[in-house]
């Protein structure tokens, strides 16, 4: 019944909506930003670990759709091990790819998170998939208050 | 099914026709807005083809054409709700324009720093956000009368809150997020009973119900143009004249005034004074087809009709394992809103929107009622007279089918 929308919501986002990975309070966080979409309710709680520029360890807490909650997911996966400039890098390839800025998805650069570049044709369900990265940029940037995607 | 002309309202909706995502459209966010049937189309293109001009100033023809179809719109609303006068009728955007003009005006004039506001707890926004704004300005204290689980005011604790404090009741006719009825003749009668005056706000009663504001004997009735299958920025304040004469103006500058020099102005009468600017003429005069086309089908056989649809709808819902219906009064209007267990509202509102039906996925500017369920937020399904059983037949085989898919 839903077969166009196979590009949305692909198996992986299913899986990870389902098993969300690295969803903990991370007791030891030197970074924690609360992001909010105030649209939909979404919230999640982003923790970070940050070790001489390197980010060792990421996780989150918080409820929402099944696009912002693979995408937070997804996301706490691929940052770990990752130094802050090349987490930095990802958020503008994830972003550019989310909002449609690049004609071409660079699936390189932004490895399985191309699952979730099908949200380009669902201007409605962009915020869903961004809310985690913009966190995460406030959260490289040690911003402490809430981030909004409004 | 009762006879009711299900087929010739649908053929007057052209939008009906529309495909959405290659698939029929299903459309069930009526509580947000509806759509428009053709007589209303036409109006708004007859006015702006043929009789458009400014209106209340013009000595030329197409002005005094203008401002009687207009003045002839307020006519149409005062007798859809049974007003005494038409100067109790004042045309304002919608009904968040019209609730915050009351407590601007009303609230400003006649409360004092310690004067109690009621509200209930399935108040959308625009009847909570504007009494805060008040009671912020003034100090005066908003009092929120609780619901049950099924999501109806508890009378006795609502009662308990009218004092000698309280100088307001603003309720809910009808909430947006639930469908609860609210038992307004019960709750007039217990603030009359105080001396207290009563705002109902009807934004989503009006579509659905019979609405006489005399036999009500509420001080204050508002709602919208755009759920009444009218225009978009159209709307209506009902105040007792005595009330609104007692109010000052809201906003300052064109239709309200009578004299203007740079020391003193005096205001217009009833309705005009609370009118000021250009209001949106066309879109008026379209209110006024529009409660032409509702008042040709009845009032009470809409009534009955999305009666039969919520019923089925209901029912069906009950049967769906996972699907959970929030809002369980006795007395309900057409809105079915809902969860699935463990699957998000918005997407929910996605895949639905998948096979072309639209529903509408968040809080519904009801923020507090998803609070007090302790949800994110909601999907809700709003019928409206187009509706009919087949399309809450797609609905509900679409939530199947996502239940399995996300399984």
């Amino acid at each position: 019944m839903f077969e166009d929308l196979r590009d949305l919501y692909q198996e992986v986002i299913f899986d990870h909506n389902r098993n969300p990975r690295n969803f903990r309070v991370m007791e030891n966080a030197n970074r924690r930003v609360d992001g909010f979409n105030p649209l939909c309710g979404d919230k999640l709680t982003l923790f970070l670990k940050i070790d001489d520029h390197v980010i060792s360890d990421a996780s989150f807490q918080g409820s929402g759709c099944a696009i912002s909650t693979a995408s937070v997911s997804l996301m706490t996966e691929i940052v770990k091990g990752k130094t802050e400039e090349e987490a930095e890098t990802l958020f503008k390839q994830f972003h550019e790819m989310t909002t449609g800025k690049s004609e071409e998805v660079n699936l390189e650069a932004v490895g399985k998170l191309a699952v979730l570049a099908g949200v380009r044709e669902y201007p409605a369900r962009v915020k869903c998939a961004t809310l985690a990265w913009h966190t995460l940029d406030a959260a490289l940037k040690n911003q402490q208050e809430a981030v909004s995607t409004e | 099914m009762i006879n009711y002309p299900i087929e010739q309202i649908r053929a007057d909706f052209p939008i009906l026709g529309e495909t959405v995502r290659n698939k029929p459209l299903v459309y069930l966010d009526n509580a947000a807005s509806c759509q428009k049937p053709q007589a209303v189309i036409d109006s708004i293109v007859h006015t702006y083809s043929h009789e458009y001009a400014n209106i209340h100033r013009g000595v030329h023809t197409l002005s005094v054409k203008a401002t009687d179809r207009f003045e002839a719109a307020r006519e149409k609303v005062r007798g859809f709700i049974n007003a005494g006068n038409a100067k109790e009728i004042i045309f304002v955007r919608g009904a968040t324009e019209a609730i915050n003009l009351i407590a601007q005006s009303y609230g400003k004039s006649q409360l004092c720093a310690g004067d109690e506001i009621v509200i209930s707890a399935m108040e959308h926004h625009a009847n909570i956000v504007p009494w805060q704004m008040l009671c912020q300005q003034i100090g005066s204290v908003l009092k929120v009368a609780p619901m049950n689980q099924k999501g109806e005011l508890i009378f006795e604790e609502f009662e308990n809150l009218l004092g000698e404090k309280t100088k307001l009741v603003a309720i809910a006719h009808m909430s947006n997020a639930l469908g609860t009825i609210n038992p307004v003749e019960k709750i007039i009668a217990a603030a009359h009973a105080k001396n207290i005056p009563v705002l109902l706000d009807g934004a989503q009663a009006i579509p659905h119900m019979p609405v006489d504001v005399q036999a009500l004997d509420c001080d204050f009735y508002v709602f919208s143009g755009h759920k009444l299958y009218g225009p978009s920025g159209t709307g209506v304040l009902y105040g007792k004249q005595a009330l609104l004469e007692a109010m000052p103006p809201y906003q300052g500058g064109g239709d309200m005034i009578r004299t203007v020099t740079f020391e003193k102005t005096t205001y217009a009468g009833l309705p005009h004074k609370f009118e000021a600017g250009t209001p949106a003429i066309a879109e008026i005069i379209g209110l006024g087809a529009a409660i032409d086309y509702v008042t040709a089908i009845g009032m009470d056989a809409i009534a009955a009709y999305e009666a039969e649809l919520l019923a089925y709808a209901t029912e069906h819902a009950e049967q769906i394992k996972g699907m959970n219906i929030v809002g369980q009064a006795a007395e309900k209007g057409g809105i079915l809103s809902f969860t699935l267990d463990h699957i998000h509202p918005h997407d929910i509102g996605t895949m639905l929107d998948s096979v072309g039906v639209a529903v509408r996925a968040g809080h519904h500017c009801a923020m507090p009622v998803m609070d007090f369920y302790g949800v994110p937020a909601t999907a809700r399904a709003s019928f409206a007279m187009y509706n009919t059983r087949e399309e809450i037949d797609i609905l509900m085989q679409g939530i199947k089918s996502l239940i399995e898919v996300f399984g």
